[in-house]
């Protein structure tokens, strides 16, 4: 019985959302906050993957999210789109709906790649010195962007939308929607799964004790490899979800304010508290959105808020724990594996 | 051939000589010590031995192979476990999670395995998880196998330590001064596990210890070091008479 909850749940949750877009019960500007509530509780879950359960302190999250954004986009558009630089469409518009989650992988197996660009030199340093390692290849990543003309350089890159549309002229629906709910579950189901298994264990064995770990047989190089490459995957999906929304990137967006973005949420979640990722993803989408009239006072309170937190609640909402830790009873009613 | 085999191994920090031609063979089944005085390099070579140090000369087989290239996790897949001085458990994770997660190199499934979830990763996880039981279970820890390594007392963790070393099924078991911070009824129980450990497991056991009454009462042949150098070896009843040893360990008595 409790096996079944959670995949109720979930149906439910996505017939619900489906159908409120669809029958236009939920505005345009609602679904975009429910979209990327969505993105980022992938995001946050992904960077917890690195900074809660493995104990490194990462900040290139928003330059794997770039690699994920620019990827797909660029994919979409060469093989979906008459376009000024690609030219032609490769395939015909009726193959989106096809094509659509293979740009996306695509983005996510770039990232992931991307992210060897901080897993290898996290073989040989921690902490502070990974940190500044962190932050110089979200800049690699960023100048790269900037750089090249093609794609647009600093003034970013458009034209995915047309990808979307094409979707929807195939089937009418609101297919952003269901993507992005699709690779939210998927992340953090993913996550759950690797966290849960011995195999997955061995990160957190490298937080709390990394000597220990490698002298009691965990292989920590590889292990670092698989936490680095998951994580910056799964930003790389985030991030072509949020590009196709959008229909628009510019590096600019993807700068050391978006890393804190997805850091604050991280922290105040809970690190190594998957609940509290996706917890914290949605008030934080929230907060931000309820904020949105204040204008530039809303990154004076922000902060603020997180050094209230950090002061009266360092472990943030959850700590590590998940919710079935913090009231075991639930475990009656379901369970997530 | 030899369990365990170091041939004149010299290990150097910067100017410092921390051990110098060290040799010592292994065939199998000993219960041996290695004492010292405080800084002569016993944790040294026990680091050397896991892999955690490589030597600076000197060569160090395991089984017969080479362990100079192997990472330390290599070498305790082969079968050298080890605890630590100061206990080194996974303080945040479950006493279980510290069990199974000594099987980390044989665990008989990848990562496709445990994110799809297949049979073989089943499987895998319900012998590890059997396994880690009965580990627990031989060392009277079950009680214990849910709660946290940090809110056990110190002599528990220290057989926490002990379980977690054996679980991945060790050849070689190096036990880092398994007596410190122990009070007398905890030694006299630790002595007894020891003993039951090396018969029950049929394993080698090598261990480091200041508490003179467990290094005499278990090991069989002792090694002496002092400086990095070998100063002794023998008998429990040789290394008590030797006077190298009691000058070392007492200065040479011309107060």
């Amino acid at each position: 019985m409790q096996r079944f909850t959670v995949p109720i749940l979930l149906a439910a949750l996505f017939a619900g959302l489906i159908g409120m877009s669809q029958g236009g019960m939920i505005d345009l500007y609602i679904q975009s906050v429910i979209m990327f509530m969505g993105i980022n509780i992938i995001l946050s879950s992904s960077l917890n993957i690195v900074n809660g359960y493995m104990g490194e302190f990462s900040c290139g999250h928003a330059g794997f999210m770039a690699v994920g954004a620019y990827v797909p986009s660029l994919l979409s558009v060469w093989l979906l789109t008459d376009d000024r630089v690609f030219g032609p469409a490769v395939l015909s518009p009726e193959l989106a709906l096809v094509i659509f989650p293979l740009c996306l992988l695509g983005g996510a197996v770039a990232a992931a790649l991307a992210g060897l660009l901080v897993a290898i030199p996290s073989f040989k340093t921690r902490d502070d010195y990974l940190a500044i390692i962190t932050i110089a290849s979200l800049y690699i990543v960023k100048s790269t962007i900037e750089n090249i003309s093609a794609i647009g350089g600093p003034r970013g890159f458009m034209g995915m939308r047309s990808a979307v549309v094409f979707m929807e002229d195939v089937i009418e629906l609101p297919w952003m929607m269901i993507w992005i709910f699709i690779c939210t579950v998927f992340t953090v189901w993913i996550i759950r799964r690797f966290v849960s298994s011995t195999y997955g264990k061995g990160i957190i064995a490298i937080r709390q004790d990394e000597v220990a770990a490698e002298i009691m047989s965990v292989n920590t190089n590889k292990m670092k490899v698989v936490a680095f490459m998951l994580s910056s995957g799964l930003a790389g999906l985030a991030g072509g979800l949020f590009a196709h929304v959008l229909g628009y990137v510019n590096p600019g967006a993807f700068g050391i304010l978006k890393t804190t973005e997805i850091m604050v949420m991280v922290y105040l979640g809970g690190m190594g508290s998957l609940t509290g990722s996706v917890l914290s993803a949605v008030l934080f989408t929230v907060l931000m959105e309820a904020m949105r009239p204040l204008q530039i006072i809303k990154w004076v309170i922000v902060p603020l808020m997180l050094i209230i937190l950090m002061h009266f609640r360092p472990e943030g909402i959850m700590g590590n724990r998940e919710l079935s830790d913090i009231f075991p009873r639930l475990r009656r009613w379901f369970q997530f594996k | 051939m030899a369990l365990l085999e170091i041939q004149s191994v010299t290990q150097i920090f910067g100017g410092l000589c921390a051990l110098s031609d060290f040799n010592l063979r292994f065939d199998g089944g000993e219960l041996n010590g290695l004492i010292g005085p405080n800084g002569a390099g016993k944790t040294t070579v026990f680091n050397l031995v896991s892999g955690f140090y490589k030597p600076s000369q000197g060569n160090i087989l395991f089984k017969g192979r080479d362990t100079r290239r192997l990472k330390p996790h290599k070498i305790t897949a082969l079968g050298v476990a080890r605890t630590f001085q100061n206990i080194r458990l996974w303080h945040d994770m479950t006493v279980l999670d510290n069990i199974r997660l000594a099987r980390h190199q044989t665990l008989g499934y990848n990562l496709v395995d445990a994110l799809a979830r297949t049979r073989r990763y089943q499987r895998a996880e319900a012998d590890i998880e059997h396994s880690a039981h009965e580990i627990l279970e031989a060392l009277k820890l079950d009680r214990y196998a849910l709660e946290r390594p940090r809110n056990l007392p110190y002599g528990l963790q220290r057989r926490v330590e002990i379980a977690r070393a054996l679980a991945g099924k060790p050849s070689l078991l190096l036990l880092d001064e398994p007596a410190a911070g122990l009070n007398s009824t905890d030694i006299e129980g630790l002595i007894g596990l020891i003993r039951w450990i090396h018969k029950e497991f049929k394993l080698t056991i090598w261990m480091i210890e200041h508490q003179m009454d467990v290094v005499m009462s278990l090991c069989t042949w002792i090694k002496v070091i002092d400086f990095g150098a070998t100063i002794a070896e023998g008998t429990p009843d040789q290394i008590q008479n030797n006077p190298d040893v009691i000058k070392a360990y007492l200065g040479d008595g011309a107060l």
